[in-house]
């Protein structure tokens, strides 16, 4: 009996380090971005205090107010901000996903010469710190004019992403068996047919988490966008984070306001999807 | 309906040949199953004649049309894989009539054709689950299902039940057998199992190392071998296989012991030969079938036995080689007991032991 109890006692003792070491762990995760929700909703006194409030006296929108006003009232072009970084986001995922899909099958599915060379290449970009090309990109953009514009943004976000789902989406091809494809061509499809009536459905919640994490890389760039944006008409939502430092003063609140405007649309894309992410489609068409 | 013919039909990668320009004529309407060992050629043969795989060499007809050169959904064939590769996507009734839509038949001549066939194999209480809600044998009907609902000159099967428990296996394969006693469609069936094969051809192509080794009915496969590889590949327990020498109208063993010729067999003086012996064919006095005509027999010691219920397989040694026997009307066997076996040498072979090829008389 005693030592069913010691055993029932050091199990609950367990279990109490284990949440213990869960909240700590989510509290590292979540407390800065909490913080930066918290901050957009109360006046700047606050968020400069020493040592800080962490409960709230005083909650209001003035922050978000401020931002949608004039500018020179503190107001910052969010909206145009937002189109570009919906343009610019939603465009360079799609073709990053196309090429993806492309690339990503010919590597799942057919041997051809120097593959492995070219997807050894093709991951060493990632090895490449995006920073050190803003110069280089900076030069030639400036040259062919692209500086300040969609397209050299979108062909920006493309060539970072390309590596990426070609990467993540030749692994999820792989995944669907051949015999798939042979079935569907039995059954009297074209080639081209069974691929987007039948390995391109099986594979979708696949390219569909390689779209979602285009589109946040997109979505959430800063380094080169700041390089290569000048004004509104391309500066990205992450640029206009910076409209709210001035030559003296940090307007904390107002960039704690845009930074949650932010993540929004991240948020819900990546519940949206989500949703749509049903793990184990691929199973149960092959194999007992 | 249609034959199919495959005339020194080659397939290489590369420098490595894999299928050695074989030959088949197979019926209309006829079930022949490619049987063999992993790596024999048999479902690079079968995937070549449903055109997933490119010819290297020679023709494939169906019919009378050649089909090299067409794509899979052009040589009207269905085909049934290992793993079913069902569609997870879709449902069961969808996953049926994927191959009409993709015809573009009008909607209710695609319910009408579904249904015949989810009636046919009994998948009419499933049709609306996804494969993943579906049992081994429920995918494999599945399969087979849509194998037959858009009636195909021939049928490929490339193992269909290997992925099956013994005891689905067993019932999936008379139900494929009543299929195609119903349907009436050319079959070519492809299984590593001989039982399999016995049990399903109207006629066995037994290959080895892309070579048809031999090709007949499950009976003559099974009562005249050409070698000794098809002795021993088909028939379970595999056929015993002894070496020795001919000495005047008998093999003589290399422990000395003389066995007959077989009286359907031939070997000159002096030539080293391999006997075969089936299980069947080599039971303890008392507990054997009549022998027929021409018996031997030979004393064993039993080192082994393994009851089966109805018979006793019993394994023993004869001239330094392991020989399986059966007994009839089983009793319990002591440990090393040495019994007296008849032999029916009617049923006995005999292989060259060089070449492996069977010694038959003119």
């Amino acid at each position: 009996m005693a030592s069913n109890q010691s055993h029932r006692m050091r199990r609950r003792g367990l279990k109490i380090a284990h949440f213990i070491g869960l909240f700590l762990a989510m509290s590292v995760i979540c407390i800065p971005g909490l913080w930066i929700v918290l901050n957009s909703f109360r006046p700047t006194v606050e968020i400069m205090a020493k040592p800080p409030v962490w409960i709230p006296n005083d909650l209001n929108l003035d922050h978000y107010r401020a931002m949608f006003g004039a500018v020179g009232e503190g107001g910052v072009p969010v909206l145009t901000y937002f189109r570009n970084s919906l343009i610019i986001s939603v465009t360079s995922t799609v073709i990053a996903i196309l090429i993806g899909m492309a690339g990503g099958y010919a590597f799942a599915r057919y041997r051809f010469k120097g593959k492995a060379a070219i997807f050894i290449a093709l991951m060493v970009t990632r090895a490449v710190p995006g920073v050190a090309l803003s110069l280089p990109l900076f030069i030639i953009y400036a040259r062919v004019g692209l500086i300040d514009t969609h397209i050299g943004m979108i062909v920006t976000y493309v060539a970072m992403n390309v590596p990426f789902t070609i990467w993540l989406i030749d692994g999820f091809f792989r995944q669907v068996p051949r015999e798939l494809a042979e079935a569907a061509e039995i059954d009297g499809c074209t080639r081209w047919q069974a691929f987007w009536r039948v390995e391109f459905p099986v594979a979708r919640s696949g390219i569909a988490s390689a779209g979602i994490f285009a589109f946040l890389t997109s979505w959430n760039e800063y380094a080169l966008a700041s390089q290569l944006t000048r004004s509104v008409t391309s500066k990205t939502m992450p640029v206009g984070l910076l409209d709210f430092t001035s030559e003296f003063t940090l307007n904390w609140g107002g960039m704690c306001a845009l930074a949650v405007l932010m993540i929004i649309p991240a948020l819900v894309l990546t519940f949206l999807v989500q949703k749509h992410l049903i793990a184990g489609l691929t199973f149960g068409g092959v194999k007992g | 309906m249609a034959q199919v013919h495959l005339r020194n039909l080659i397939k290489a990668y590369g420098a490595l040949q894999v299928v050695h320009a074989i030959n088949l004529d197979i019926a209309d309407g006829e079930f022949v199953v490619l049987v063999g060992p992993s790596g024999c050629g048999k479902s690079t043969t079968l995937r070549m004649i449903a055109g997933l795989e490119d010819i290297s060499g020679g023709e494939i007809a169906i019919g009378e049309r050649v089909v090299n050169d067409l794509p899979p959904r052009d040589r009207n064939i269905s085909m049934v894989f290992q793993n079913y590769a069902l569609y997870p996507h879709m449902t069961v009734r969808e996953n049926l009539g994927f191959s009409l839509k993709i015809a573009k038949r009008p909607q209710a001549d695609i319910d009408v054709a579904v249904n015949k066939a989810a009636d046919i194999l009994s998948l009419t209480p499933l049709m609306d689950r996804r494969p993943a809600a579906l049992s081994g044998g429920q995918r494999q009907r599945v399969a087979m299902g849509r194998a037959i609902v858009r009636h195909p000159e021939v049928f490929l099967f490339d193992e269909p039940l290997s992925n099956l428990d013994a005891k689905l296996r067993t019932q999936m394969r008379v139900e494929i057998k009543k299929l195609h006693q119903r349907l009436g469609s050319t079959i070519v069936y492809v299984t590593h199992d001989q039982v399999e094969a016995m049990t399903l051809a109207d006629r066995i192509v037994i290959m080895r190392d892309g070579h048809i080794e031999q090709v007949g009915t499950p009976i003559e496969v099974f009562d005249n071998p050409v070698n000794t590889f098809v002795a021993t590949f088909i028939g379970s327990p595999p056929m015993n296989l002894l070496e020795g020498r001919v000495d005047q109208g008998a093999v003589v063993l290399t422990d000395g012991s003389r066995l007959p010729i077989p009286p359907r067999y031939t070997a000159a003086q002096g030539a080293a030969v391999t006997y075969g012996i089936r299980a069947d064919n080599i039971m303890p006095v008392g507990h054997a079938l009549p022998a027929g005509d021409h018996i031997a027999t030979v004393d064993m010691a039993v080192t082994l036995s393994e009851p089966l219920g109805t018979e006793t397989l019993l394994f023993a040694e004869l001239a330094g080689t392991e020989v399986q026997a059966k007994m009839l009307n089983p009793r319990p066997v002591r440990g090393r007991e040495t019994m007296t076996f008849q032999i029916a040498l009617d049923k006995c072979h005999l292989f060259d032991a060089a070449t492996g090829s069977a010694l038959r008389r003119a």
